[in-house]
Order: structure tokens, then C-alpha cells, then sequence
């Protein structure tokens, strides 16, 4: 299977690698997936009083295509409000890094981390 | 081999070697004849070049020239063996006896003998890949007519205990059949020792050709016949019908010969190279497991589990240096991961993980050496990526965590 630059990119590179303190009231926390099915996605937000993103980090054991996902889902959610963070779309990122058909789980997982960082976010501050 | 890329992929198919490449060459454009003409002389020489192969591969195996019938490859020869074994013994029984780890080639051809009227057991294993013999001895019935059990795992190079099988099947008197695909050419293999009535096997996994293969019928004490699944102009008497591949089979036939001289030697190489390999994981890397029994195996393969690692993903951090595969369900078209670690009982985490390095002919120590640092780095690399491997490292049990299956 031969992979897009970006994504090959996306996989040598990885942005944004890391942890977040998840005890902390400005840190959202998604871990979506499970060893099992192969691909556990851990996304973290931290966001300022003004509700900007001002830093995201992920962790994902996965495929490339798992990896390379994460990594670009932290970069789009930098600087992004939370309203327009919970926008971003799965087939934003199927198109972004040309996944092939069998690997479109794996924006599927961004997505979903996103949504539950941001979940958790708000429940931490009584959103 | 080209370039700087290693290939440790030999159980998926090994390459030609030149002296097979040299032996065919004549027989693409110099010798055209067709073995079946028997009114001319290209037709003539087409038939005693097959004839000769024929004995080189009989002989691999010590058989007789007689007991080899050629095929397009492997997958043909079991299903040829499985189907026509169903076929031409239905009046003794309806009952096939396999295993879960066997190759899809022969569980697909149990499966369409299954939905033709048949029964199928399938014999689980255990954790170290072997059959439990008393599982198989205490399933055979007046119903069975044939144990089907694979000579050596692909996946994870796991060699049955043959001779006991074959003793089995003997005492109980039921043909036994072997998918001997990734055995024959690299280990002893010799059927009629062990009790093996019928054996399938290929070119393309001993440095031959794709493309030719063989199933070996015994004719003696007991005589097997086999109903041909092939219908044409009566071929390989009358088991296989259709034009022999000739280049393919010479090829098959130099192959055979080489093997014969020096797979003692080759064996006794790559065991050294795979231990090698083996024991430098095992070092550098925690969490580390090899797949399978670790004594009944073969000497060229390993399969290997880097815990907390995606083997896709893995395989992406060196796979524009080092040719592996991998019980990833991301590798597979079912997206299901590896049936063969599943049934050995590994966690469907530590499939997913796994990479199998096959050796081969042509592997070089310094391959080996530098296989060593890009597997190990790419493992190092990933686990600084993967957050089950931070969670296992500050002690979180993962089997208590709630995750959130999709």
C-alpha cells in the first residue's frame, strides 16, 4: 500500500508527541481505541482562559495511519477555539492525508479523541 | 538482491536462485515442445526434461518418480489432495480431520468439503502451535477419511509432530496428508517415513519458480487415488489435467537437486543468523515474546511479539530497509488479526504486534547486524509513541482499564 507524502510525513515526524497533566482543570483528555482492536489514540488539549487551545499533545500505539492522524488533529487543534474544534470532521483528515478506504477508521478515532478531550474539558470546568 | 533492501519474507515466497534461472532459460524459446506431443521431437524433449525433474523432486523427498503429480503451486496441490481425497473415499466416510492453524488453503477447501455434505473437525493447539495428540487420536472415527495437518507453520515455523501423527493414522488407518509447503527443500522431509500418504508442496518456497507445484500421491501400500478436480486432456495420470508448465517444472526439478545438497548447510547457517536475531531483541527491547514453540521449529523463522507496539506501524518505521510481515490485522485484507497467534492463544494485542522475520539462502550476517538497530530503534521509537506503553510503565493494569472499543 503505497502512502501519501503528508502522511509519510506525518509518520516520520510526528507532531506534537507527548503528555499533557490530566490533573490539571486546563487539560481535556480523549483515549479512544483499545489494544485489542490494534489502535489506542490518547489526545490531550490544554486551553487557555480566554477557551483558546493554546497546546495539544496525543499518544497512539496504531498503524501509520492511526499516527499520522493524531498528529495532524493536534496540529489543526492549536489555536482553535473549542466551539470550532468540535467541528473538525473525519473526512477532513481522510482527505488531508489521502487515506485509503480501509484505514478510514483511523480519522475516525481523531475525530472521536477530539470530541472526548473537549467532553472532558468542559465537564473538569462545570461546561 | 537489489539494492540495500533486506528481505527477511522468505515464507511468503523465496527468490529464484540463478542456477534454477540459468536451468529454465532454454525452455522458454530454444525447447517450446509441449510434454503431451508425442508425435515430435520438441514434444519428446519437453517430456524427458519433465521426466527428469520429476525424479529430481521424487528424490528430494524419496519417493518415486510415479507419486509426484505437478501443479500450478501449493494451494492447487491442497486442494487437489483435500477435495479429491473427499471425492474418491465417500463411499468409506464423510470426516476430515485438521487444524485451526493450518494454511487458508486447506480450511477453505475443509470449508467448501463441508458445504458439499462433508464433516470437518478442527483441533485446536496448543501454546506452543503443536496438536495434541490425543485430541487427534481420540477424534478420528470409523467416518474419518483423512488428517490433514501442515508439516510447518507459515506464521510461525512450528514443525507437528509428524511421525506420531502418521503413526496415528496408521494404527487407525486413515490417509494423512501434509500441506508440507514451507518444510520441504529447507528441513528432511521424507513422507513415506513418517507416514505421510499425500503432500503438497511448491517451488517458489525453495528458491524455484512461481507458478509449479506438486502433490505427492503414494501408489503403494496403501494405494491413493485422488478424484482430479481439473477436468481436460487426463494428465499426470489423469489426477491433473492442462499443458505442464515445463520452464516452471525444470526450474522446480534444479531447485529440488540444490536443495537436496545443501539445505543441511543452509539450516545450520540460518539457525545461527535467526538465534542471533532472536536473542538481541531479547536483550535490548523489554517485553519481548516469540510466537510458538521455540524447539519444534523451523530453523530459518521467527515469530516475534514487541509488546504495546502496533506491528504495522512498526513495520512502517523500517520498511524502506528490511522486508518483514506481520499478524497486524492492519496487514491483512480481513482485518482481523493473525487466526494462527490467536489460536496459540496469545491476546488479540500481542497479534497485533507481532512481526515475523523469515530467513533464507541469501541472507547475509550483515543483514542480520543491521536489522538488529532498525527493528530495535523502530520499537524504541514507537513505544515512545504509544501510550499503552507509558501507561504499562507507570504501572497501570491495562487489563482494568475501560477501553472504548469501537
Amino acid at each position: 500500500m503505497a502512502y501519501s507524502e503528508k502522511l509519510l510525513d506525518h509518520f516520520k515526524n510526528p507532531k506534537n508527541v507527548g503528555t499533557l497533566d490530566k490533573s490539571k482543570k486546563s487539560v481535556g483528555t480523549g483515549l479512544v481505541g483499545a489494544p485489542e482492536c490494534g489502535d489506542v489514540m490518547r489526545l490531550q488539549i490544554k486551553v487557555s482562559e480566554e477557551g483558546v487551545i493554546e497546546d495539544a499533545k496525543f499518544k497512539t500505539f496504531g498503524c501509520g495511519s492511526a499516527i499520522a492522524s493524531s498528529s495532524l488533529a493536534t496540529e489543526w487543534l492549536k489555536g482553535k477555539n473549542l466551539d470550532e474544534a468540535s467541528t473538525i470532521d473525519n473526512m477532513d483528515i481522510v482527505e488531508e492525508l489521502a487515506l485509503p478506504p480501509v484505514k478510514i477508521h483511523c480519522s475516525v478515532l481523531a475525530e472521536d479523541a477530539i470530541k472526548m478531550a473537549i467532553k472532558d474539558y468542559r465537564e473538569k470546568n462545570g461546561q | 538482491m537489489e539494492n540495500n533492501l533486506i528481505y527477511f519474507d522468505n515464507n511468503s515466497t523465496t527468490p529464484c536462485d540463478p542456477r534454477v534461472v540459468d536451468t529454465m532459460l532454454p525452455w522458454f524459446y530454444q525447447n517450446p515442445g509441449n510434454a503431451a506431443s508425442r508425435s515430435h521431437a520438441f514434444g519428446w524433449k519437453a517430456e524427458e526434461a519433465v521426466d527428469y525433474a520429476r525424479g529430481q523432486v521424487a528424490d528430494l523427498i524419496s519417493v518415486e518418480s510415479k507419486e509426484i503429480i505437478f501443479t500450478s503451486g501449493a494451494t492447487e496441490a491442497n486442494n487437489l489432495a483435500i477435495k479429491g481425497v473427499f471425492e474418491m473415499y465417500a463411499r468409506k466416510g464423510n470426516h476430515i480431520i485438521t487444524l485451526t492453524t493450518e494454511h487458508k488453503a486447506v480450511l477453505d477447501a475443509c470449508d467448501k468439503v463441508e458445504k458439499l455434505g462433508g464433516d470437518v473437525t478442527y483441533l485446536s493447539v496448543d501454546r506452543e502451535g503443536l496438536v495434541d495428540l490425543k485430541a487427534l487420536e481420540d477424534a478420528i472415527t470409523d467416518k474419518t477419511v483423512l488428517v490433514s495437518i501442515m508439516w510447518a507453520n507459515n506464521e510461525t515455523g512450528v514443525i507437528q509432530p509428524m511421525k506420531e501423527i502418521g503413526e496415528i493414522c496408521a494404527r487407525k488407518g486413515v490417509l494423512f496428508f501434509s500441506d508440507a509447503t514451507q518444510a520441504v527443500g529447507k528441513i528432511p522431509v521424507d513422507p513415506k517415513a513418517t507416514g505421510v500418504h499425500l503432500m503438497a508442496f511448491t517451488a517458489h518456497k525453495m528458491y524455484g519458480p512461481k507458478g509449479v507445484g506438486a502433490l505427492f500421491v503414494n501408489r503403494k501400500k496403501p494405494r491413493v487415488k485422488v478424484v482430479a478436480q481439473m477436468d481436460g486432456g487426463g494428465h499426470e495420470r489423469g489426477m491433473r489435467s492442462g499443458t505442464l508448465n515445463v520452464t516452471g517444472i525444470v526450474g522446480f526439478g534444479k531447485a529440488a537437486e540444490i536443495a537436496k545438497e545443501e539445505m543441511e548447510a543452509d539450516a545450520k547457517r540460518l539457525v545461527v543468523l535467526r538465534d542471533k536475531l532472536e536473542r538481541a531483541f531479547e536483550e535490548r527491547l523489554e517485553e519481548v515474546y516469540v510466537n510458538g514453540s521455540r524447539t519444534s521449529r523451523m530453523p530459518h523463522v521467527t515469530n516475534i511479539s514487541f509488546k504495546h507496539v502496533e506491528g504495522e506501524g512498526l513495520m512502517m518505521t523500517f520498511n524502506e530497509n528490511i522486508a518483514v510481515s506481520s499478524g497486524s490485522a492492519c496487514t491483512s485484507s480481513s482485518l482481523e488479526p493473525s487466526y494462527v497467534l490467536i489460536a496459540l492463544g496469545l491476546g488479540d494485542d500481542l497479534a497485533h504486534s507481532s512481526i515475523r522475520f523469515s530467513l533464507g539462502r541469501f541472507t547475509k550476517e550483515e543483514e542480520i547486524d543491521r536489522a538488529i538497530d532498525l527493528v530495535a530503534n523502530g520499537v524504541t521509537h514507537m513505544r515512545d509513541l504509544s501510550p499503552i506503553w507509558e501507561m504499562y510503565k507507570e504501572g497501570v493494569d491495562l487489563d482494568s482499564v475501560q477501553w472504548q472499543e469501537h
